[in-house]
């Protein structure tokens, strides 16, 4: 199975678990090149790749441009805050503008839902969402998805708590849509204001209390408290978030035996994980961040035409 | 000048007319309707056959864009769509630039919709000063010029006094206020209806309530002042209790549904296009199917299109950067045709009651029937033609339409204003 037929990967939400075992397998052999010495495959040699991002990013932004290199595309980034999108551009010339210039894939964050829809019915380069507005995350959740299927064997399954604002995370919303194609058993655990609305009806259970949120949990997935969203009267106060939601050691005990911990990162510490729980051997926070590079790179390839069987050889 | 309009369906629900029969219109009024009449021969004949033949639509909640946003819409072009849309009658809503808030700009509406020539315009003014719901609009001035009602349309008057003086002031002139009921607080930085929708799509939400309060503090505040409160574009099934109750209660309320809102639920906002971006949102299915309910058992007073055309640059862009609004007045008649009447949803005397005398009664005009001695406004409807929608053929400068490319069946035939023939089959005559 190739990715000929989809243009772009703009969210999981209409992505088949068909394609997300593609990209998860491919990734496998994408994750040793990535741990050589010699870290590169002339793969994508003559391809363009160029990020834009409308928002900041440490990890996505770089990942994507690192997967790029390693497969030997040409990665180019527009720094939003120092081109013409500051004279009043429009999203839409800035995009053309940049399409005339030739690369074959785009990759866009965007604090606005639904921007890199729009980006992709009005450009011929291939779009890849790196995150819009509170809607989709999807390279995010396919790294989750990764790091659980690396330790755990399968995703089939597997009881996975995502902890947090889960009505302001793109990263809850790809993984839910991932993640349900798996059979596995969803919660979510959050204050009540930060819980969206009729979200059972996407297949997951909802929980204010963090303890028997996490009860047998084979996967805490803990997101980040992003205090630049929680304008309005959402929940009283950082402390009473941690008094509340704080994941600690003492937590995991009341998870699976084999719990493990996931974070999309920038963690805040002692905010909504603990630092103890966030340096232990069952937070594979920074497995994420590898895998996230092998992810992207098996998008990367796929989405640039490549066969499976060239890379695993 | 002699017109007639032979072998139509007329239905004209304001004097319980509903027959085949003949129309004689001379020097642009109506003189006769009767069965085969008898005429002298030098009458322009204008064959109905097949076709239903009602008086002139009104739609009293449009936006012309005028003074002031011409790029969207001018008193010219939206006259000509509304001809085209089967319109005989539109009134302006007074978010411009300046605002209709004082005699002069009304005036200028009004004086610049005579001479468009195409159909009656009517200015709506503003309740507050610059629409900044502080400070009453010079109301009884805005009268004087031509205004026909009230609205800080666009936007709630937020503040519940500055609501209840509006209404005092407003009955004392024997005009009705016209709200636009949104809790600001509520509905804040939303995009699309609160709902499992919106939660799918990854768009802040606004809740139906964000409606449904500011009407039951309107309703309220009628019945405090006796005042007549006209609730704009009410889009859920809670507000409509809220009416419901508000009728029965004796207060002085009546209500518009939009055509989008009977017709289109927030799931097609699925595809992030802004065409879909209006306020009030597009609901979900039990709203939807709660309006189309209350239209057939005769809650909603009249149905209004809230024409709001945009330039593409407002339109062109992300969901959360696009203007809400569609461009409806083309499209209302066959919409309402297409998907409730041949539907079976609504009966068609029902129909054009709630774009004729329905309107007519909420303004108190001297408008929506086809009574002799009266200005001919006549819209023929062809009930089996099939067209597509298509955007670049309106009239309107406003595109934005969610209806873009849908196959609608029962468009406007013909529009005749003050015994002229306007529009036809779709285009100016």
């Amino acid at each position: 199975m190739r990715f000929d037929r989809r243009k772009d990967l703009l969210g999981l939400r209409d992505v088949t678990r068909e394609e997300i075992e593609v990209i998860l397998e491919t990734a496998v052999p994408m994750k040793d090149i990535i741990r050589r010495d010699m870290k590169k495959v002339p793969a994508l040699r003559g391809k363009g790749i160029i990020t834009v991002f409308y928002e900041n990013s440490t990890r996505t932004r770089t990942s994507f441009e690192l997967a790029g290199k390693y497969l030997s595309a040409d990665t180019s980034n527009l720094g939003v805050s120092t081109s013409s999108v500051q004279k009043g551009e429009s999203l839409k010339d800035t995009i053309k503008t940049i399409e005339m210039m030739g690369p074959d894939v785009l990759v866009m964050r965007h604090p606005s839902s639904g921007a890199p829809h729009y980006v992709a019915r009005n450009t011929g380069m291939r779009v890849i969402n790196a995150g819009d507005g509170i809607n989709e995350h999807p390279t995010q959740a396919l790294l989750d998805m990764y790091s659980i299927r690396e330790r755990k064997g399968t995703l089939e399954g597997l009881k996975v708590a995502i902890v947090g604002d889960i009505l302001h995370s793109r990263v809850a919303r790809s993984n839910i849509f991932g993640l349900s194609k798996f059979g596995c058993e969803l919660r979510v655990i959050g204050p009540s204001t930060l819980i969206p609305p009729d979200v059972e009806k996407l297949g997951v259970k909802t929980y204010g209390n963090l303890e028997s949120g996490l009860k047998g949990a084979d996967v805490i997935n803990v997101l980040r408290i992003q205090r630049e969203r929680q304008h309005g009267a959402l929940f009283p106060s950082i402390d009473e978030y941690r008094e509340l939601y704080m994941v600690t050691p003492e937590h995991l005990a009341l998870a699976a035996d084999d719990a493990i911990v996931l974070h999309p990162g920038p963690m805040n510490r002692g905010i909504e994980i603990s630092t103890e729980l966030a340096e232990s051997p069952r937070c594979v926070v920074n497995e994420q961040v590898s895998n996230g590079v092998a992810v992207r790179m098996a998008v990367l390839y796929l989405m640039l035409g490549g066969g499976r069987d060239e890379i695993a050889g | 000048m002699k017109l007639l309009v032979k072998g139509g369906r007329v239905i004209d629900p304001g004097n319980n007319v509903d027959e085949v029969c003949d129309i004689l219109i001379i020097n642009s009024k109506i003189s006769a309707i009767g069965r085969d009449l008898r005429v002298d021969g030098d009458e322009d004949v204008i064959d109905a056959k097949g076709k239903i033949v009602c008086p002139g639509f009104i739609d009293i909640h449009a936006h012309f864009r005028d003074p002031g946003y011409e790029h969207k819409e001018d008193i010219i072009t939206g006259s000509r769509a509304a001809a085209v849309g089967g319109f005989t009658t539109v009134c302006c809503m007074p978010n411009t630039d300046p605002v209709i808030h004082n005699g002069p700009v009304a005036s200028y509406v009004k004086r610049k919709g005579e001479a468009a020539g195409f159909i009656n315009v009517l200015p709506i003014g503003s309740i507050t000063k610059n629409l900044e719901g502080e400070e009453l609009s010079e109301m009884a001035e805005l009268a004087q010029a031509g205004c026909i009602g009230f609205s800080d349309d666009g936007k709630p008057v937020m503040r519940s006094d500055v609501m209840r003086h509006a209404l005092e002031y407003a009955h004392m002139l024997n005009l009705p206020i016209l709200s636009h009921c949104e809790d600001l607080n509520l509905s804040r930085d939303g995009l699309m209806h609160e709902g499992y929708y919106s939660t799918l799509y990854g768009l802040q939400g606004i809740p139906a309530e964000a409606e449904e309060i500011m009407i039951a503090r309107d309703v309220e505040l009628a019945a405090l002042t006796g005042a007549h409160l006209h609730v704009c574009h009410v889009s859920t099934k809670g507000a409509l209790h809220i009416i419901e109750e508000a009728k029965s209660s004796g207060a002085h309320v009546t209500c518009e549904v939009t055509p989008h809102h009977l017709t289109l639920t927030d799931e097609v906002v699925g595809t992030y296009d802004t065409d879909t971006k209006v306020n009030p949102p597009l609901r979900s299915e039990n709203h939807v199917k709660a309006l189309v309910r209350a239209l057939s058992e005769g809650l909603i007073d009249c149905i209004a299109t809230d024409h709001a055309p945009h330039n593409v640059e407002s339109k062109d862009c992300e969901y959360a950067k696009a203007s809400f609004g569609i461009s409806g007045i083309e499209t209302a008649v066959a919409v309402i045709m297409d998907r409730l009447v041949h539907t079976g949803l609504l009966d068609i005397t029902e129909m054009v009651r709630l774009f004729t005398v329905g309107p007519s009664r909420v303004l108190s005009l001297d408008l929506g029937t086809l009574t002799p001695e009266r200005k001919a406004d006549i819209t023929i409807i062809d009930p089996d033609t099939i067209r597509r929608v298509d955007p670049t053929a309106f009239q309107s400068k406003g595109k934005n339409t969610p209806f873009n490319g849908m196959e609608l069946r029962g468009w406007p035939w013909m529009t005749i204003s003050g015994g002229e023939i306007v529009a036809r089959e779709g285009r100016l005559a």
